[in-house]
């Protein structure tokens, strides 16, 4: 499960996912990060049945946290199979079947939104559900 | 043995003819050997899906009352070309709307027509004594237009160079996002599909000749421009009627970072007719080569990497410099098989029957570049000759007093040799003022990494690396990497009043 954690490091610069780790036992996922010297924004995977505690754990810490239910969404009527998201997505995402027909493992996406960006046919787009 | 145009139209209209795909007709010949496969095979259907920019169409609007003559046209807010009769335009599938930039263009206007969609037409005249309307506004559909004929002046190109990126940043081109250090490959084309390499000495492809064009029955025009088939890079002029297209075969895209452009599904039936037919219609994704372009650099002949073949750039990876690289395709191979599948169902059911050219292409012609009367303005021309530099062991202070003297933002830092190591700007020095750790040497506060052009360089380049890393300053070296000048982005307001910038 893969939940989307916002924190303002106002309070010194705490390391909260390594404290979560630390705190709750449970193995932390970083997939995508990205923190200035302000705010911070991670993607994180864990465990389905450690949500509720991981989650709780943020949140003692100050953190916002938000699970992602759906990563990337393709629609099939746009999409003509070209494969010019294949290489370009750094968690190869996409492949071809056999019969050249675009095949998505969406559950390894990390949101980067790359594909979303160059996909020729706008066949690709963020579906976020809480 | 050989067969005739007759005898094998004859038997497409007994709804005998064996007709199979290029991508078939390998194994066949692999099987009954050459002279079986002629007996065998009557004809072989090509077809490729892929961003095809030479696209456009001509419309005829019908006259209005009263009339106009219509000097400029959008549609849609993308402007067509209207420097035709009264109510001619056509539009181009590259063309940008007004309004919604690389969004929406000609080839968006070209399938929201195809799939129904009513498009808004704008034009204005400056009125005459038989037109003297001047402006019009009105919602159309294509079933409203007399005509509405697709023309695409290239198309179908026989095989089209793979692309990569040495750079370290990353590239949007035509040939999609090419990630840096050669992160991976993009190519186009449907290799063993593609029509004119079935047949690349244009004995069946030709003026006149039927084809399969965005799902209608379309006709080769003739030689395609910028046609190179003598060095392997056939291309075709091609036409079709859009009332009879289907959207599955026409799609409007969005190559980001470079703008529209349009998918285009084309397949040409090719009679089997001799040997020589078999042979070259027994043609293996093996057998065709391409390059891969290094698009890090930005010139016309831009280097190559290495040679590859379309059955590599099909399997999905490749490997450069002993690494593992992915590639992308950017065309469909699927729906190019969707094409020339469909194409052999219109032969087996007789819809469509072959023909020879009434003109042939010449297959000996060979593309040549640009002849330029006027060079466009090299660096130069336009930069800064009195450098100022600095070592990288002086203190800090003396590269801000350089500054202040100088009167410029940007420094150069130089090593013992004269050779640019670093730079330094107004920025890094006020930086080291305000946060005075230890450090305080040039070599300490510099970047390390430097953008550069050189002398000869074009201008349009150097102001594309100015905007691409949103710096205002490159240092100019020689091929020892000295610095022997400066470009900033003033020295550009030296151009007929800062043209270059946008
Ligand atoms: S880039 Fe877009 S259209 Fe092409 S295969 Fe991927 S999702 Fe489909
Ligand atoms: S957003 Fe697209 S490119 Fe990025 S990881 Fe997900 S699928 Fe891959």
């Amino acid at each position: 499960m893969k939940l989307l954690v916002t924190f303002s490091r106002k309070e010194g610069k705490k390391p909260i996912i390594a404290q979560v780790v630390r705190d709750t036992g449970v193995l932390v996922n970083v997939e995508r990060a990205l923190i200035d010297s302000s705010e911070g924004e991670a993607l994180i995977d864990i465990p389905d049945e450690s949500c509720r505690i991981v989650k709780d754990k943020l949140a003692d810490l100050g953190a916002s946290v938000r699970i992602l239910e759906e990563e990337i969404s393709l629609d099939e009527t746009e999409c003509v199979d070209c494969g010019a998201c294949i290489s370009i997505c750094p968690q190869e995402v996409f492949s071809f079947d056999e019969e050249f027909r675009l095949r998505m493992d969406a559950k390894r996406c990390v949101l980067c939104g790359r594909c979303i960006e160059i996909c020729p046919h706008g066949a690709l787009s963020r579906r976020v559900d809480i | 043995m050989k067969k005739t145009i007759h005898q094998i139209n004859e038997r497409i209209r007994d709804g005998n003819a064996r007709v199979v795909t290029a991508e078939e007709m390998p194994a066949i010949v692999a099987e009954l050997g050459e002279e079986g496969a002629l007996a065998e095979v009557d004809v072989v259907t090509t077809g490729t899906f892929g961003a095809m920019c030479s696209s456009g169409g001509f419309f005829n609007f019908g006259h209005a009352d009263p009339p106009i003559r219509m000097e400029r046209v959008w549609l849609n807010d993308v402007e067509a070309y209207a420097g035709l009769a009264a109510v001619d335009a056509y539009i181009g599938a590259t063309q940008q709307s007004t309004t919604r930039e690389d969004q929406y263009g000609g080839a968006h206007v070209i399938e929201d027509f195809i799939a129904g969609k009513s498009v808004e037409l704008r034009a204005i005249s400056r009125g005459t004594d038989c037109y003297p309307r001047r402006t019009i506004t009105t919602d159309l559909l294509l079933e409203n237009l007399n005509q509405a004929i697709m023309c695409n002046p290239r198309n179908g190109y026989q095989r089209y160079n793979a692309a990569s990126n040495s750079t370290e940043r990353v590239l949007h081109t035509y040939m999609g996002m090419l990630l840096p250090s050669f992160g991976n490959v993009t190519y186009s084309g449907a290799g063993l599909l593609n029509p004119i390499s079935n047949d690349p000495g244009f004995r069946f492809i030709g003026s006149g000749v039927p084809c399969f064009l965005g799902g209608a029955e379309g006709m080769v025009i003739g030689e395609g421009t910028q046609a190179s088939p003598a060095a392997g890079f056939g291309t075709l002029m091609v036409t079709g009627d859009m009332k009879k297209m289907n959207t599955e075969y026409i799609r409007a895209a969005t190559m980001h970072g470079y703008g529209v452009t349009m998918y285009v599904g084309l397949g040409i039936p090719i009679p089997v007719l001799d040997v020589e037919t078999v042979r070259s219609t027994a043609v293996k994704d093996e057998d065709i080569w391409v390059d891969i372009i290094d698009y890090g650099v930005p010139a016309r002949d831009r280097p190559t990497i290495g040679k590859v073949n379309y059955a590599m750039l099909k399997a999905g990876h490749l490997e450069i410099n002993g690494e593992e690289v992915r590639t992308s395709s950017l065309s469909s191979l699927r729906r190019a098989r969707r094409v020339a599948e469909e194409l052999k169902g219109w032969i087996e059911s007789g819809k469509m029957a072959v023909c020879l050219p009434t003109r042939r292409i010449d297959p000996g012609r060979r593309a040549a570049p640009m002849r330029e009367t006027v060079q466009g303005p090299r660096v130069l021309e336009i930069m800064d000759r009195r450098v100022i530099t600095i070592s990288e062991n002086e203190p800090i202070r003396d590269a801000a007093r350089k500054l202040l003297k100088g009167e410029t933002n940007h420094l150069p830092v130089i090593n013992g040799e004269g050779v640019l190591v670093g730079i330094v700007t107004t920025y890094d020095v006020s930086k080291a003022v305000v946060n005075p750790a230890k450090i305080s040497h040039v070599k300490d506060i510099m970047r390390r990494k430097v953008v550069t052009t050189t002398a000869d360089e074009p201008v349009d380049i150097a102001v594309r690396k100015l905007e691409k890393h949103n710096i205002s300053a490159l240092p100019v070296v020689d091929r020892e990497y000295r610095v022997v000048g400066m470009l900033t982005a003033m020295d550009l307001g030296k151009l007929f009043g800062g043209r270059w910038l946008k």
